[in-house]
């Protein structure tokens, strides 16, 4: 059984299905449309340059190819690992001999007046319909999602004001310098970014800041993160406060694992905890999960991925592989921040643990890619006496091993 | 009976994963990183990595079909 049917509860079945699983196999999804893209809601969906069925991640063929017991619009409500069953929001009871967790994320709310997410395919088509010229949008964070919206809104004439409490957006993710190009990237095509700035609540006309003044708006978006969606685990005994919590097979509890946004797993790679809210993530882990499921204990494989995540903003397109979060340094590795042709490099006590590249190759970042992947020391890699960050070009050597 | 690979090119967003999973019958643009289509006949021998191009693939843009 898999709870969860978006793109890491598909890789799940479907990877459940190749591996020789010929059983039933029950795949719940709360929303009622059959499995669809997330990544392009905030970019091609939002513009209106692709409809719904472009979004499908499968053909109806394919869907019944899988020969699934398909529950769409209904919700899981409870898990009982002692007899092996998962309660559904329509009454009805699902027994299992494995189980994969895949309920991903929602989005956090704040305060006051109900208003524009981003989570959805019914969201975005909700927010598509408030956007144009003589429109004016507030999206409340500037995180990746945030800065996406704003950019596709202002593309499609939008007045845009992107309000973000960090003194630079997306900082605390990428490094400062990253953040500086995309800002200039989001003020030249004339978005008014206000950053240090917090948002109280969501009124008729807007929002309220902290400081009292209201930001006027005809629509507001708040894209300030998300939770895990494990309020349905509640008396399962697993700990989910966090996510589902993993061991390195991504298994949470004897016969069932979690994969995608909602699980928390060990990275052997990276040696750390992590939860990964990435649409690479949720493909690879529902595979690994589902692997480790069908596996004899002996033939399990941990889950040890390079992460990998994408952003398009304007013609900027961001890609990243690593874990970047909690960085100790940042350093320009190749090309130029300001021309936007560049690879930065991340380090995490005295190795390399994230690369971030902007306009070049893709033969350069796959280098980089198994450089992180060989949990490669930061010293081989940069340079560091050579650099002055935050714009000086350090000297790097790629590691062809 | 053969199987055929599918490359939705406007969908791709340039991940570069099905190069990795299987660099016999996808390569990237230099351009823009665009997948690129190196054999859409692939032999029985390539299959496995196929597969696990199309179901890693991000934007879902691979799809094989059985002919």
């Amino acid at each position: 059984m898999v709870v969860g049917a978006s793109a890491a509860g598909l890789a799940a079945t479907e990877t459940l299905r190749r591996e020789g699983y010929d059983g039933t196999l029950t795949l719940v999804g709360d929303e009622p449309h059959p499995p669809y893209d997330r990544p392009p809601l905030s970019k091609q969906f939002l513009t209106g340059q692709w409809d719904t069925e472009q979004l499908a991640l499968r053909t109806g063929a394919d869907l019944d190819a899988l020969g699934l017991d398909l529950r769409l619009g209904v919700a899981a409500t409870g898990l009982d690992p002692a007899t092996r069953s998962v309660r559904l929001s329509d009454g009805s009871t699902v027994s299992y001999d494995g189980l994969v967790i895949a309920t991903g994320v929602r989005p956090r709310r704040l305060p006051g007046k109900d208003t524009h997410v981003l989570r959805s395919l019914d969201d975005a088509l909700a927010l598509r319909d408030r956007l144009g010229p003589g429109r004016r949008l507030v999206v409340v964070g500037a995180g990746f999602l945030g800065a996406e919206a704003a950019a596709t809104a202002v593309g499609l004439g939008t007045d845009v004001t992107l309000l973000e409490p960090a003194p630079v957006l997306l900082a605390h993710v990428v490094g400062a310098e990253v953040g500086q190009v995309l800002s200039r990237a989001h003020l030249e095509r004339g978005v008014e970014l206000r950053t240090g700035v917090t948002v109280s609540e969501v009124t008729g006309t807007g929002v309220l800041l902290t400081d009292g003044e209201v930001v006027e708006g005809d629509a507001v978006l708040i894209a300030v993160g998300s939770r895990p969606n494990t309020e349905w685990l509640a008396g399962s005994g697993l700990a989910a406060e966090a996510g589902v919590a993993c061991d390195a097979y991504c298994e949470a509890a004897p016969g069932i694992y979690a994969a995608g946004d909602v699980a928390r797993w060990y990275n052997p790679l990276f040696a750390t905890s992590m939860r990964i809210e990435h649409r690479m993530n949720a493909a690879e882990q529902g595979m690994a999960a589902a692997r480790n499921l069908l596996a004899a204990p002996e033939a399990r494989r941990p889950f040890g991925p390079v992460p990998y995540f994408w952003s398009d903003q304007y013609d900027i397109r961001i890609q990243a592989y690593g874990y970047l979060r909690g960085h100790d340094e940042v350093a320009v590795v190749q090309g130029d921040l300001a021309e936007r042709h560049f690879v930065v490099a991340y380090r995490k006590d005295d190795r390399l643990t994230g690369v971030l590249g902007v306009g070049v190759t893709p033969k350069v970042l796959r280098s980089w890619r198994q450089a992180l992947a060989a949990g490669t020391p930061w010293h081989e890699v940069v340079a560091n006496e050579t650099c002055t960050p935050p714009s000086a070009v350090c000297t790097a050597t790629v590691p062809t091993r | 009976m053969h199987v055929e690979v599918e490359l939705d090119e406007p969908k791709c967003v340039a991940a570069g994963q099905c190069v990795v999973a299987a660099p016999e019958v996808f390569d990237q643009r230099e351009e823009d990183g665009v997948a690129v289509l190196l054999d859409d006949r692939p032999g029985p021998d390539l299959l496995d990595g196929v597969k696990e191009a199309a179901a890693l693939c991000p934007a879902a843009a691979i799809r094989l079909v059985e002919r």
